[in-house]
């Protein structure tokens, strides 16, 4: 059972919403979504489900070709971000909708719901409207009605994005747990690294309408294939640097340079460094002092996030800990270089260390 | 400031409410005790015009009259502009925009335009002094109005509850009247109202388009003020119980008239 997207673009008013995409989900895992609003996650799941039709390639579903099938007939269930349920039915009546359409027999339909509703823990709120509860709850009776009937291809689209803190965490653990007895495709479209990161499995990254990236979570965040992909899976932004390799040194400026590793051919490169690898405190031997001017500070408790400017860039760091600067401080912050990837003029990977994005 | 504050609000009924009392007042009284004395309530009450109201039939048929093809036309008009209004707000088609905004051309002229057309398109295609013919003139009126009352109810529904009923395998029908029409049942009341009150108060066309068979209530009110002298308390009688079948649906839509007013977009 897969979904495989041969060559899939959507085009609207001489705009082009989706390029032509390939992309083969297996079941059995999350397949990940990954960029930021209007990346395209939402119009990419909406031509998956058949709600848009594509208006160049084709969509397979296990070995068969449904690019112009109704979603009706495609046997498909979506959450969506906004908490959409029927208002005019009771939750029970939400959950058994898909059920109800499929002319399941009464017993079974009550068997089923209520059996859901216990797994999403909403078996005291069936005979509530949806209205009557809280987001939360909202969101689990949506999710139910997808789950309850045994859907080929689950579509989430941002189903934890409009949920408070707890509630998203608690919904994430749950979530994989849920998926793993099926036998379906899962597709889930998210804003956030970090959750792609929690749910593993694979990851598209997305930008602009674009694939830019395809493969395990892990390896996309430790080897993105090029500078988008690994502006797209890092939050906060990835910090971005020109950069001359000649002879057996990285240079930054006159100032700023670094040991090479022998791989890199001589030339320009854009280097990129997650801003946790870069630190007000010396954490390695090796690593790179960069002065520049404190520009904002954020202090969370547990982490320090500050943004300065240095040598015409604007840089991130997050580091553990609370380090206090002033706005407009002059300060020297530490880069850890054997964390950075190496990026062609072209964009493309070139270089990473094996532990660029894990630690 | 405090000991006063009763006053305004109560001037504000007054002011309010006295042309209502007046004609409430007047129904009960007879026709010489109005013009004859100054009086606050009713010196002689008598029931005798609502009497002569409800055993008349060319009395009480001009209300039949008038309610058949009100709530034709407010059938008609609701059900030609649910689909209409569906598909102003989900679709984008050639010239969407402007036919939105010149669906309302009809309401920029007076009724009074259209009077004469319509007399003579009906009595061309024998439909004059038809309960139809009045209810259909109305539509002119009251489809555009629907449309725009439905449309902003229908826009503030999110796309995304009609795909996920697809998802559930909904066909757009069964979509459309039981998730969507429930959905929206306080536009359709509010929109339901606004052509129910027009096509009621609506005079002018009502008139022209009839003349005995569907003859309406406020026609026949016009008439009889001249037969046989003035008869003051049975007109008072007709308008009070012209205002009943109003009061009756404002009560049930009290609620939503506020974002009707607002086409929906409160």
């Amino acid at each position: 059972m897969t979904l495989e997207l041969k060559h899939v673009g959507k085009t609207l008013d001489g705009d082009v919403h989706i390029h032509p995409t390939d992309l083969v989900l297996e079941p059995g895992r999350f397949n990940i979504l990954l960029g930021t609003t209007l990346a395209g996650k939402t119009t990419l799941m909406q031509l998956m489900a058949g709600l848009e039709k594509p208006t160049s390639g084709e969509i397979w579903f296990n070995g068969r070709n449904v690019t112009g099938e109704r979603v009706q007939k495609r046997n498909v269930s979506m959450v969506y971000q906004q908490f959409i349920n029927y208002p005019n039915m009771s939750v029970f009546e939400n959950i058994a909708s898909p059920l109800r359409v499929a002319r399941m027999a009464e017993a079974d339909i009550r068997k089923r719901v209520e059996e859901m509703a216990g797994l999403m823990k909403i078996s005291a709120m069936l005979d509530r409207r949806p209205s009557e509860l809280s987001g939360g709850q909202q969101q689990r009776t949506a999710m139910a009605r997808a789950l309850v009937k045994d859907s080929d291809l689950i579509l989430l689209d941002e189903p934890l994005a409009n949920l408070d803190f707890k509630l998203r965490e608690e919904l994430r653990d749950e979530m994989p747990r849920i998926i793993a007895e099926r036998n379906c495709v899962v597709v889930y479209a998210t804003t956030e690294p970090s959750e792609a990161l929690l749910l593993g499995g694979h990851t598209a990254a997305l930008y602009e309408g674009r694939v830019v990236d395809y493969g395990p979570t892990s390896e996309i965040y430790c080897q993105p294939a090029d500078l988008t992909s690994a502006k797209v899976f890092s939050e906060p932004p990835i910090n971005i640097a020109g950069v001359r390799k000649s002879g057996d040194q990285i240079v930054l400026n006159e100032n700023v340079s670094w040991p090479a590793s022998s791989a890199l051919a001589d030339g320009e490169y854009t280097i990129g460094i997650r801003p946790h690898h870069v630190s007000p405190v010396r954490t390695h031997e090796s690593d790179v002092g960069i002065t520049g001017t404190v520009h904002v500070a954020e202090l969370s408790g547990s982490e320090s996030m500050i943004h300065f400017d240095a040598y015409g860039d604007s840089w991130v760091s997050l580091s553990h800990g609370v380090h206090p600067f002033d706005t407009g401080e002059e300060t020297t912050l530490f880069v850890d270089v054997s964390n950075c990837f190496y990026f062609d003029p072209a964009g493309r990977l070139v270089s990473s260390s094996d532990s660029a994005g894990v630690n | 400031m405090k000991r006063a504050s009763w006053l305004i609000p109560t001037i504000y009924i007054i002011f309010l409410m006295l042309p209502i009392y007046w004609l409430v007042s007047m129904s009960f009284k007879t026709t010489n005790e109005i013009l004859g004395a100054f009086t606050l309530w009713p010196q002689n009450f008598t029931l005798e015009n609502y009497y002569v109201i409800f055993t008349d039939p060319s009395w009480y048929m001009g209300y039949v009259n008038s309610i058949i093809y009100v709530i034709i036309n407010t059938v008609l008009s609701v059900a030609v502009a649910l689909p209409a209004a569906y598909a102003f707000s989900r679709y984008r088609f050639l010239g969407d925009k402007h036919l939105f905004f010149w669906l309302l051309t009809n309401r920029m002229a007076p009724a009074a335009v259209f009077a004469l057309p319509f007399f003579q398109l009906y009595s061309a295609v024998g439909i004059f002094d038809t309960h139809l013919a009045v209810a259909l003139a109305h539509t002119l009126f009251n489809i555009p109005l629907a449309v725009w009352i439905l449309e902003g109810f229908m826009s503030g529904v999110p796309k995304q509850l009609d795909e996920t009923a697809y998802v559930d395998g909904y066909s757009f029908w069964r979509f459309f009247i039981r998730i969507f029409i429930p959905t929206i049942a306080a536009g359709i009341g509010v929109a339901a109202f606004f052509c129910f009150m027009f096509s009621w108060v609506e005079l002018l066309l009502a008139k022209t388009l009839t003349a005995v068979a569907a003859k309406p209530i406020a026609a026949a009110m016009t008439k009889t003020a001249s037969s046989s002298g003035y008869e003051l308390g049975l007109l008072a009688a007709a308008g009070t119980l012209t205002i009943i079948p109003g009061a009756i649906v404002i009560y049930f839509v009290r609620n939503y008239i506020a974002k009707g007013f607002a086409l929906g977009r409160v």
